[in-house]
């Protein structure tokens, strides 16, 4: 019944697909920390440069910001992430842009997650002589990690899904895969059936994992 | 009441957008309707080929072909319906009826004509690449070796090269041509293969001449006909009849000329009616 | 401007705030610079690339209107589509009746667990074997389909958010006065919740305008980013040129839409402070004042 299957790498596919959401969310994650810092920051224009890049990368379509990672800079600026062969390039690229699309929405929900954070905290520090990046590392920061595993969560189950569109430069992830074989092969369902499945067991159990983090670690207040 | 407000203000917004996208989808004749208008499927992104222009019309060989034959059929210029069909619903557009007749880079094969029937061939062309003009590293297929080769999704061409003639070639596949010739004009891509027909009529562009050039390598064969429905026996020998004429009455050579010439492409001569060049 | 996470700033805070917007602007300006110099070299600046758009309106009618007009009409109808099925599956998940909400569950788990670009594939595919739609409206169909099963089962999740939201008192309420369950959520709570959920609904919007662009970039669908290709094409494969203009135009249209959905959310909460006990508003996630002044963006 799974015969279609041959000769093809599924699970390489699978694989690259894991690759880059793992990278992707990684660098998301430092590069959102520091927007968020920099939307609660005291220097005005970094407050400013942080709103307008949340604002910009947030309304443009994903495909378009990771066609401009290969054709803008790579194709014309040269950049090559320091690798020589296409697909790795098309692969760090792909990284890249996925993590600055999502670092947008990083930011954002760690910025709501800031708000949870009791007003008395930042006082108390404060008080304590703690300076503004103090604050923020030792004191809010982690608390409002906490606060929001679970949207968190939801941007990361997001990454997953949004690493299909990075076939739009050639990076040969699972829906890539797919499409070659839907044109090639006649088992329509079974393939949908097939890919629809591992997508599942991609996302599902990040959502019920991090759901119970989140309860884990929920400041009790 | 601050529902019904906010309600009514929705519905406001939902009109405004209904009214602003249904003046878009005015109707277009479902071409083998009435016997009036005559819709031809074409590509509307190829340059030299068929390509829709800033004006809204259509140009390219292949356009210049459909013209001519729907104007021995007995069509006039204007009734003419141009409509853009992609390479993956081309028998779905002629088994459904949708469009008379295909001309957009169309190869006869074994696999299609078993979908549909072929009228032609009207032009040989052969896998090709493309590189920059002042680039003479690239002297035979094997050659592309180590070179960053660039094509299109879902296209087979590039992955002709790389299984059959050079193994280690990089590949790198984009949604449209456009993109590969920003990276080739930018020498980041070595090499853009497909159809040398299309090549041509992509290096004869007025921004690009005397930058690329055809390296001429005849990699395959690739019969262009006209798809028509299958069975149409009437219809197929009208339009071998009007291809016939075409290429008699030298329209077909004048058309090759406009289309392709710029770019130094060596056309075949005018393939036989039902001579298929494996 | 101060804020609770720093003091007020004394001179020399302020002399180091001016130290950092100094480094800050310099290294912007050498990373513009950078760019620019990058795109200057390889001719991408260079005015024939770029002059389409600026000296005729002939770019404008013929490719970029019509792709917008494209990508409205899939955006709209998945909107408009997807808003009653995501209401029914967000009521669903609330039943009292196992057999309607473990059913509800699983189904807005599964589409919401699956790239959206996947399902317009499967769609399209699926159309294309086994019914007889146009070949001219299937891609239309595929990405509507695509955003309908994935936004529906998002939009079920913010349905049931807002009922969620809704006080108590509403539901007890209705139920005193002897309505239904069907007649306490049809005519009390689901009117309530979609009002106060309309700025995450209008937010949606922002997202699946976004979404449409992958009918475009993967399938065959004629929208707004699709119309590079015939665009580039004519004017010598400028396509930096193109996808900008476009991405400007992406910028724009979804701008209007997020302010339009700020705007709502102040609205609706000046009205709600207006009346007292009018409904939910946007859900506050704090009791306490917050750290950071909010800027009264939905999502």
């Amino acid at each position: 019944m799974f015969d279609f299957l041959k000769g093809y790498d599924l699970l390489g596919a699978f694989w690259v697909t894991v690759q880059l959401t793992v990278y992707s969310a990684l660098g998301s994650l430092i590069w959102g920390t520091l927007l968020a810092g920099m939307k609660v920051s005291p220097v005005p224009l970094m407050r400013g440069f942080a709103t307008a890049y949340v604002n910009v990368v947030r309304n443009i379509p994903l495909t378009v910001i990771i066609v401009f990672s290969s054709l803008g800079l790579y194709q014309t600026l040269g950049v090559m992430l320091g690798a020589d062969v296409i697909d790795d390039i098309n692969f760090r690229l792909a990284v890249l842009a996925l993590a600055a699309y999502t670092a947008a929405f990083v930011c954002e929900a760690l910025r709501s997650g800031i708000n949870t954070v009791p007003v008395g905290q930042a006082e108390a520090a404060r008080a304590l002589g703690l300076s503004f990046t103090q604050v923020l590392r030792l004191i809010i920061l982690p608390q409002a990690f906490r606060a929001v595993v679970n949207p968190l969560s939801n941007v990361l189950i997001a990454l997953t899904k949004n690493t299909t569109v990075a076939s739009a430069i050639g990076v040969v992830e699972a829906s890539y895969l797919m499409k070659d074989m839907i044109e090639a092969e006649a088992q329509l369902i079974l393939i949908s059936a097939v890919f629809a499945f591992g997508f599942i067991v991609l996302t599902l159990p990040t959502g019920l994992i991090l759901g119970w983090v989140s309860k884990k670690v929920a400041v009790k207040r | 009441m601050q529902l019904r407000k906010v309600t009514a203000a929705s519905a406001a917004v939902l009109a405004l957008a209904l009214t602003a996208t249904a003046c878009g989808s005015d109707k277009k004749d479902s071409g083998s309707g009435d016997g009036k208008k005559i819709t031809i499927g074409i590509k509307i992104d190829q340059p030299g080929i068929g390509l829709k222009t800033p004006d809204g019309k259509f140009a390219g060989f292949d356009v210049d072909v459909a013209t001519y034959v729907a104007k021995e059929l007995g069509y006039k210029a204007e009734d003419i319906v141009f409509k853009e069909t992609k390479s993956a619903d081309r028998e779905t557009a002629i088994e459904r009826g949708d469009v008379k007749f295909i001309a957009a880079s169309y190869s006869i094969n074994d696999e299609r004509l078993q979908k549909v029937d072929f009228a032609g061939p009207y032009l040989l062309a052969h896998q090709d690449i493309l590189v920059r003009a002042d680039d003479d590293s690239i002297k035979s297929p094997e050659d592309l070796n180590n070179k960053k080769l660039c094509s299109v999704t879902g296209s087979t061409s590039a992955k002709n090269v790389k299984d059959k003639l050079a193994p280690k070639a990089q590949l790198q596949t984009y949604g449209g041509y456009s993109e590969c010739l920003t990276g080739l004009e930018n020498k980041v891509i070595d090499a853009l293969t497909t159809d040398d027909s299309i090549l041509a009529g992509y290096a004869s562009q007025a921004n690009f001449q005397g930058k690329f050039k055809l390296a001429g390598f005849k990699m395959t064969n690739e019969n262009y006909g006209i798809g028509l429905k299958k069975g149409d026996a009437d219809l197929k020998k009208k339009v071998n009849d009007a291809l016939t004429k075409m290429v008699s009455d030298g329209s077909w050579e004048k058309a090759v000329k406009a289309n392709f010439g710029p770019a130094n492409y060596k056309n075949e001569p005018a393939p036989k009616i039902g001579n298929i060049v494996k | 401007m101060s804020s609770v996470l720093y003091d007020a700033q004394g001179p020399r805070a302020k002399q180091r705030n001016i130290l950092y917007t100094v480094l800050f602007v310099l290294c912007a300006a050498a990373v513009v610079w950078w760019v620019y110099d990058g795109l200057a070299e390889k001719h991408q600046l260079d005015w024939i690339k770029w002059k389409p758009f600026f000296t005729s309106s002939q770019p404008w009618e013929t490719y970029i209107w019509p792709g917008l007009q494209s990508t409205l009409k899939a955006a709209f109808f998945a909107l408009i589509i997807a808003l009653p099925l995501g209401a029914l599956f967000g009521v669903g998940r609330l039943s009292d009746h196992r057999w309607v909400r473990v059913p509800a569950g699983v189904v807005v788990e599964f589409f919401r667990a699956i790239p959206v670009l996947i399902l317009m594939i499967i769609a399209n595919a699926v159309y294309s074997e086994y019914t007889n739609i146009n070949t001219d409206d299937r891609p239309l169909y595929a990405v509507v389909t695509g955003l309908v099963l994935y936004n529906a089962s998002v939009l079920a999740e913010i349905v049931r958010a807002g009922i969620h939201t809704l006080p108590k008192g509403q539901g007890e309420a209705a139920k005193a006065l002897g309505m239904r369950k069907g007649q306490t959520m049809v005519f009390v709570l689901l009117p309530q919740a979609v009002t106060a959920m309309l700025p995450a609904i209008v937010s949606q919007l922002v997202v699946i305008v976004k979404d449409t662009a992958l009918g475009g970039a993967v399938m065959t669908f004629p929208e707004l980013l699709a119309s590079v290709r015939p665009m580039a094409a004519n004017y010598g494969a400028n396509t930096i040129a193109c996808f900008t203009v476009i991405a400007l135009i992406y910028l724009l249209v979804n701008f209007a839409l997020t302010s339009f959905a700020s705007w709502l959310e102040r609205w609706l909460r000046r009205n709600k402070k207006g009346k007292g006990t009018a409904p939910g508003g946007a859900p506050e996630t704090v009791g306490t004042p917050s750290l950071v002044v909010d800027d009264g963006r939905a999502v």
